[in-house]
């Protein structure tokens, strides 16, 4: 599949200036990636209540370790390419920010960290930039370090677009190697624009994996991002409109057209009536 | 860069180094903000923390000040104590300067206070 980021420069050069400031202003791309971080840090199963110190891996430009601070956690983040720091910056996130390639794998003591997170970010490590660069070394290089830093018990959570099949399967391998158990959650897999990848990893020994999201067929695969829908309901709310779609909008809109002397139908109990759910 | 993050940092994975424990620093910008305490985060980081190298940090930062000398017993219960972990570990950061890799030397330049941990590829 052509057009896919990592596939046009190492991320250092893709994410440049003119890039890392796109990717902060986007805001139908920062709601997804607050949803997904939202999503990561529940599949983190961390004790409830308690503030951990956290890793973010691929940091970049801090949308998700603003999620982690919003659940008063102490984060520490880390990325490759210094334009999209350079946002975080400005941003004036919490954590602390560290420029560093995850394929040389982290400068960290053990058990340094309570949990890992990184979302959109491990794909680019199974990219060979550099003529020296062998993907598999540098993702076990990355696993076992990461490894190294969690604390016995902790968790670490990816979200991530693979490529392809075999993809999945040298990303696990080399984490398996390393040491962790776990495995692929995957959220809504019978949408195409809903599906989301998560490699649950876990350091504690075989425990089972979270249960993904939309799995059961009868539940609807979200067709926005869940944020943008609630603020349009919340617009309208306030605007004393009823809310788009709804039955009371659809028997208003027929009042309209009658009073326009349009021809319309007569209204039944079947007017606005639920359609069953989409079976993807 | 925080001291925590300092605390925790490394240069394990130049080549050559066997523990990089605990990176020296020559700072040329210090600052000191205002960070909201959290006990029950700073107690259960204390558990963490290497506190001889956490004094050496801000002995070399010229920040030394009143940081105890050791972990007190019962330090959870310790409010006095657990202020002042959070003021060293929190509050202190480096802007501008260099970490050092007490093995080989190697320099990690710190800028606008983010650690340049890159490494080069013959390096790795």
């Amino acid at each position: 599949m052509s057009g896919r980021p990592e596939h046009q420069a190492p991320p250092e050069i893709f994410y440049g200036q003119d890039e890392a400031r796109k990717y902060t202003r986007n805001t139908r791309m920062m709601e997804i990636q607050l949803a997904m971080s939202e999503r990561a840090v529940e599949l983190l199963c961390l004790p409830e209540n308690q503030p951990c110190h956290i890793i973010d891996l691929g940091c970049g430009s801090g949308l998700s370790g603003e999620t982690l601070t919003e659940q008063g956690h102490v984060w520490t983040g880390v990325d490759i390419s210094s334009a999209m720091l350079g946002v975080a910056k400005e941003r004036e996130v919490e954590g602390d920010l560290l420029l560093g390639d995850l394929g040389q794998g982290l400068p960290f003591r053990a058990g340094a960290f309570d949990g890992a997170i990184s979302i959109s970010a491990l794909q680019w490590l199974c990219n060979a930039d550099q003529r020296s660069h062998n993907p598999a070394n540098r993702l076990y290089t990355f696993f076992s370090s990461l490894y190294g830093c969690l604390s016995r018990g902790s968790r670490a959570v990816f979200q991530f677009y693979p490529e392809n099949s075999s993809q999945v399967e040298l990303i696990t391998s080399q984490a398996m190697k390393a040491g962790f158990t776990g495995g692929l959650v995957v959220d809504y897999p019978n949408s195409t624009k809903a599906k989301k990848f998560f490699l649950c990893l876990m350091t504690g020994g075989q425990q089972p994996l979270p249960a993904a999201l939309g799995v059961d067929s009868r539940e609807e695969a979200p067709s926005h991002v869940a944020f943008s829908q609630k603020r349009e309901r919340m617009k309208q709310l306030r605007a004393g409109k009823a809310p788009k779609k709804s039955r009371d909008w659809i028997l208003e809109k027929k009042e309209r057209r009658r009073r326009q002397g349009k021809e319309t139908r007569d209204d039944s109990k079947f007017t606005g009536r639920k359609r069953p759910s989409h079976v993807w | 860069m925080k001291l925590l993050t300092h605390n925790i940092l490394t240069s394990k994975c130049l080549k050559g180094v066997t523990v990089g424990y605990p990176l020296g620093i020559v700072a040329k910008e210090v600052k000191v903000n205002e960070v909201e305490f959290n006990p029950e985060f700073i107690s259960r980081m204390i558990q963490k923390v290497d506190w001889p190298a956490l004094c050496k940090a801000a002995e070399n930062l010229g920040h030394l000040d009143d940081l105890p000398p050791a972990v007190v017993e019962d330090y959870e219960n310790n409010e006095e104590f657990l202020k002042k972990a959070h003021h060293f570990l929190m509050e202190i950061e480096v802007i501008n300067g260099d970490l050092v890799c007490p093995e080989t030397g190697r320099k990690f330049p710190v800028t606008d206070g983010i650690p340049n941990m890159l490494a080069n590829e013959d390096e790795v």
